[in-house]
């Protein structure tokens, strides 16, 4: 058992087993904690990977923002020590077939086919080669997704104050 | 770092495959607004071990699995946020935030 084995193991359990408790938890509060446990958790396995700036943004963007907005909303709609309904038995079961048999279906077909690795040198993947390409307009340049999710960020933080606001009468 | 000999390729992808069928299954399962929104956001987050594991070990030479997953998280923030307000204002109309009892179109 060597060291990023074992690291993996511990993550991949953590996920499984704090994305199993967020579906399944009866109070509202600890489901999105353990949400937050498994987004830590993901965090660490892009670590792994050597994307650092991905893992910082899972960090902030989601245990960060999402999981803060979550708990907000949570505080501002429910009873924080009511105990959510049970799911009924008809939806637990199809629910329960229907996952099993999506992970046994997609797990086969995708350990059976063999992914084709290029050959190519693999670059850094720092911080200078991530906001150098994002910023890029040339090939393997990002810049007007850049724009275009900036764009989108804005229309949606203007539409969710639309929304949300109360109704004038 | 060598995580390709550590760990094969396969680990990564059935992996984020349970997590997304986990969040299905909460999605369907459940009858709250939020914790439905919490499955969405366990389904978003294994795409996004999908698109960091092809882009580690089969094409190593660009970044494009990436970017793929930082837009992924930007349009999952957006998301979020939308989702929250209209919560907010379905709690407003209807003093829930249950699927059973938001069964009106007008209000």
């Amino acid at each position: 058992m060597t060291g990023p084995k074992m690291i993996f193991i511990v993550l991949a359990a953590a996920i499984l087993v704090f994305s199993v408790l967020a579906i399944t938890s009866r109070q509202i509060l600890r489901a999105a904690i353990y949400l937050l446990f498994v987004m830590v958790a993901m965090a660490g396995l892009y670590y792994m990977m050597n994307f650092q700036f991905l893992a910082a943004v899972q960090l902030i963007l989601y245990a960060g923002g999402i999981v803060v907005l979550i708990i907000f909303s949570i505080l501002l709609t429910s009873q924080i020590n009511s105990r959510l309904a049970l799911p009924k038995g008809s939806h637990l079961f199809f629910g329960a077939i229907t996952a099993i048999a999506g992970i046994v279906l997609v797990s086969k077909t995708l350990v059976e086919f063999t992914f084709p690795a290029t050959q190519v040198a693999p670059i850094t993947t720092d911080m200078r080669t991530v906001g150098s390409q994002l910023l890029d307009t040339g090939v393997h340049g990002y810049a007007l997704p850049f724009e275009v999710i900036s764009i989108l960020l804005l229309a949606a933080l203007v539409g969710s104050i639309f929304i949300a606001q109360k109704k004038k009468t | 770092m060598s995580l390709e000999g550590e760990i094969p390729l396969d680990y990564m992808i059935v992996l984020s495959t349970i997590v997304f069928f986990i969040g299905l299954m909460g999605v369907l399962i459940r009858r709250n607004l939020i914790t439905m929104l919490i499955g969405v956001e366990l389904m978003l987050n294994s795409v996004n071990i999908n698109f960091a594991a092809f882009n580690h070990y089969l094409f190593p030479n660009r970044l494009e699995g990436h970017f793929f997953a930082l837009i992924v998280m930007a349009i999952a923030a957006a998301e979020a946020a939308i989702a929250i307000a209209l919560i907010i204002n379905i709690y407003r109309q209807f003093a829930t935030v249950s699927v059973d009892d938001v069964d009106e179109l007008k209000y």
